[in-house]
């Protein structure tokens, strides 16, 4: 990306970013870069505030690698990109709700978490005091007969997280879909400032319960990237094992629930069982069920005792066992493939567009996977395949997900024969009085999740951003319902499986 | 698919009591829960979730009382669609302000008599969520509860403890 390279060699550099470059640029650069990126030069993996500035952390596409771009905004505006580039669109409104600054030029002045529920505007910019009665929401309209809307939300018939989905439809077919989203906002970022790194990585793995683990890593290699502390190997791949059976349990859980929402109970039955195994295992190698608060800065805060290693290496091979027998049950069962092939079709080019990762991106033709590029620890030194496909549909979305479990249980196999005796965890330094930053992006089972830190002089956390994998993917579960049928958005739901609370913050 | 029948059918349910500690406080567990809704309930009770909130993760314990480890249903406890069929509201997260009306009309909607209970620390005390600008803090805040079932998630153990303590005690 020519407009990437120009803003980082005549940018302003900001010394103290780790490990990916951050540059202050101008309105004009701001904007080539973001043109840039809406012609697939690039992908926008976040956009976000700190108050004072606006952030862009993009990845380059032709030499892979990433680099911040910041624009300052000393009169509360910056530039909307979102004209070009849509995905930016629902950044723009969360960083107008939060820190009160404006995307100028933006189509679309909705605010977004911000339900005018909180008692104050832009609490993370001065906080005004106001009502708390709830702001009215303008949802696109249905216009004419014979289209009628149905409105579903916020609570939801299953065990599942809120969020209000807005239905026009034509008779069954669901002509448009409008999300609304914003009702588990919990202000984590606000929590974050001045939180000391304990209580900040708490926070960080409490993001998206399913993902904690993936989060809690996220959040630690910002900390060690910023601080420059080197993890020890037995942590390092331990780490990788709890992200790797954190991956598993989710796709298992999944992978049922998908197949109960196709009415098919029978799988969903097996699914429980070996997620339930998987999560009993992880209670017996790391003392949690989601191994929460197991990945701290520095290293983990639990270590896999021989017995712990015996259950895990039984968990492995009755899984391996089990595996096949699921994938088999699921192509072979015909009144199930009639409900996933076919249905929620997600166009490969929306995929690019977004930068949607996981594997609702691999399932269209988007084979992104933070774990191989950018690549961290201890990845490099394993081959593993990962999950694709170019059919877009649930039915793909459920394959890809069954090839990444049998890798994961081939890596942790792999980790398991690799891992050295040694220490867990290496002592933060003690504060060095400077301000330091660092950023990450680490694959969850979601997806990428994108992670950037500022720490303060004095050791605790001055600003934290945590981008769920759901921002860019939430928008194109819109766009994959479009000509389904209503009945079918449970179904087409679960195989997004979208974060609410990881998305709402 | 007539694999897994005949696995189904052929295997011991993993319900039963097995040697395991674990499974040894789930048989526990569930006998005393048995027990006390088949003499409180006549074995029926409805439970309605609400996510105020939550991070997910007691939502994946809850789901988890339904797979066949614990099978939540076998004490005539059941998760119902609509708080106009619940006995019970059962409420994760710290309420996020966000999600306050949709609370109290989903209480407001549930017949009564009803209880509510509180599910994780959150929905105690806010949990780490506590003093943000966005949350209440506690479903007390918003709604009264009868019984809070604390932990970060509370395992599924827990969770079945909770309802025991609640038939026994409260209904
Ligand atoms: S109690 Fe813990 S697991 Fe439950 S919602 Fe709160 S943070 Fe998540």
């Amino acid at each position: 990306m020519k407009s990437l390279r120009d803003a980082m060699s005549n940018g302003r550099h900001v010394e103290q970013s780790r490990p990916w470059p951050r540059c202050v640029v101008d309105h004009t650069s701001w904007l080539r870069a973001v043109r840039e990126i809406s012609k697939g030069h690039g992908d926008m993996l976040s956009l976000w505030s700190d108050g004072a500035d606006v952030h862009m952390a993009i990845l380059d596409h032709e030499s892979l690698q990433i680099g911040i771009i910041t624009i300052e905004c000393p009169d509360g505006c910056y530039p909307s990109g979102a004209h070009m580039h849509p995905p930016a669109l629902r950044f723009e409104r969360a960083i107008r709700d939060i820190y009160g600054l404006e995307a100028e030029g933006s189509s679309d002045r909705r605010r977004w978490l911000d339900h005018g529920r909180w008692g104050v505007r832009r609490p993370g910019a001065g906080p005004r005091p106001c009502a708390a009665a709830g702001d009215p929401y303008d949802f696109l309209a249905a216009e004419n007969a014979p289209l009628h809307q149905i409105p579903v939300g916020p609570v939801h018939a299953g065990v599942i997280e809120p969020g209000h989905f807005r239905f026009s439809a034509n008779g069954e077919i669901v002509v448009r879909l409008e999300e609304r989203l914003g009702y588990v906002h919990k202000g984590v970022e606000r929590l974050m400032v001045a939180a000391p790194l304990e209580r900040a990585a708490r926070l960080a793995g409490r993001v998206s319960g399913d993902s904690t683990v993936a989060y809690a890593l996220a959040f630690a290699h910002t900390v060690e990237a910023a601080l420059a502390i080197d993890v020890p190997r037995r942590a390092i791949l331990l780490r990788a094992l709890m992200a790797e059976l954190e991956r598993i349990a989710n796709h298992v859980g999944d992978i049922g629930a998908i197949c109960n929402d196709a009415s098919f109970s029978l799988m969903h039955t097996h699914c429980g069982i070996l997620r339930e195994r998987v999560l009993r295992t992880a209670r017996t190698c790391f003392g949690h069920r989601l191994m929460m608060d197991r990945i701290v800065p520095g290293g983990v805060a639990a270590d896999l005792t021989p017995e712990g290693e015996r259950t895990l290496r039984a968990l492995l091979s009755e899984a391996g066992k089990l595996i096949p027998l699921f994938m088999r049950l699921y192509g072979d069962t015909t009144s199930l493939q009639d409900r996933t092939v076919g249905a929620g079709f997600l166009r490969p080019e929306l995929a690019t567009q977004y930068g949607c990762g996981g594997f609702i991106g691999r399932a269209s033709g988007r084979s992104f996977d933070a774990r191989r590029a950018p690549g961290y620890a201890p990845y490099a030194e394993f081959s593993f395949p990962i999950g694709a496909g170019s059919e877009g549909d649930v039915d793909a979305r459920v394959w890809v997900r069954f090839d990444e479990v049998r890798a994961s249980l081939v890596l942790i196999e792999q980790m398991l024969e690799r891992l050295p005796a040694g220490p867990l965890l290496t002592e933060n330094a003690p504060a060095s009085g400077e301000t330091l930053e660092g950023a990450a992006l680490v694959e969850g089972f979601r997806g990428d999740i994108f992670a950037w830190v500022r720490i303060g002089a004095t050791g605790a956390v001055e600003r934290c951003h945590l981008r769920d994998p759901s921002w860019l993917q939430w928008p194109l579960l819109e766009a994959a319902i479009e000509g389904n049928i209503v009945a079918d958005f449970p179904l087409l739901n679960k195989s997004f499986n979208c974060s609410y609370s990881g998305h709402d913050l | 698919m007539r694999e897994f029948l005949i696995q189904g059918l052929l295997h011991q349910p993993l319900t039963e009591p097995a040697p395991s500690a674990d499974d040894a406080a789930i048989a526990e567990v569930a006998r005393a829960l048995a027990d006390a809704s088949r003499r409180k309930l006549g074995r029926s009770l409805s439970i309605r979730e609400v996510d105020a909130g939550s991070c997910n993760g007691c939502e994946l314990e809850i789901h988890a009382l339904n797979n066949a480890f614990y099978d939540l249903e076998r004490f005539g406890l059941r998760v119902v669609a609509s708080p106009r069929h619940a006995d019970v509201l059962m409420v994760t997260g710290p309420v996020t302000k966000n999600m306050r009306e949709a609370l109290e009309r989903t209480y407001a909607a549930t017949p009564n008599p009803k209880w509510v209970v509180a599910i994780g620390d959150c929905a105690f005390d806010g949990g780490v969520f506590a003093g943000s600008y966005a949350c209440l803090g506690a479903v007390s805040e918003a709604i009264p509860v009868d019984l809070h079932i604390r932990g970060c998630p509370p395992d599924p153990i827990a969770l079945l403890k909770g309802f025991i303590a609640l038939v026994d005690s409260r209904i």
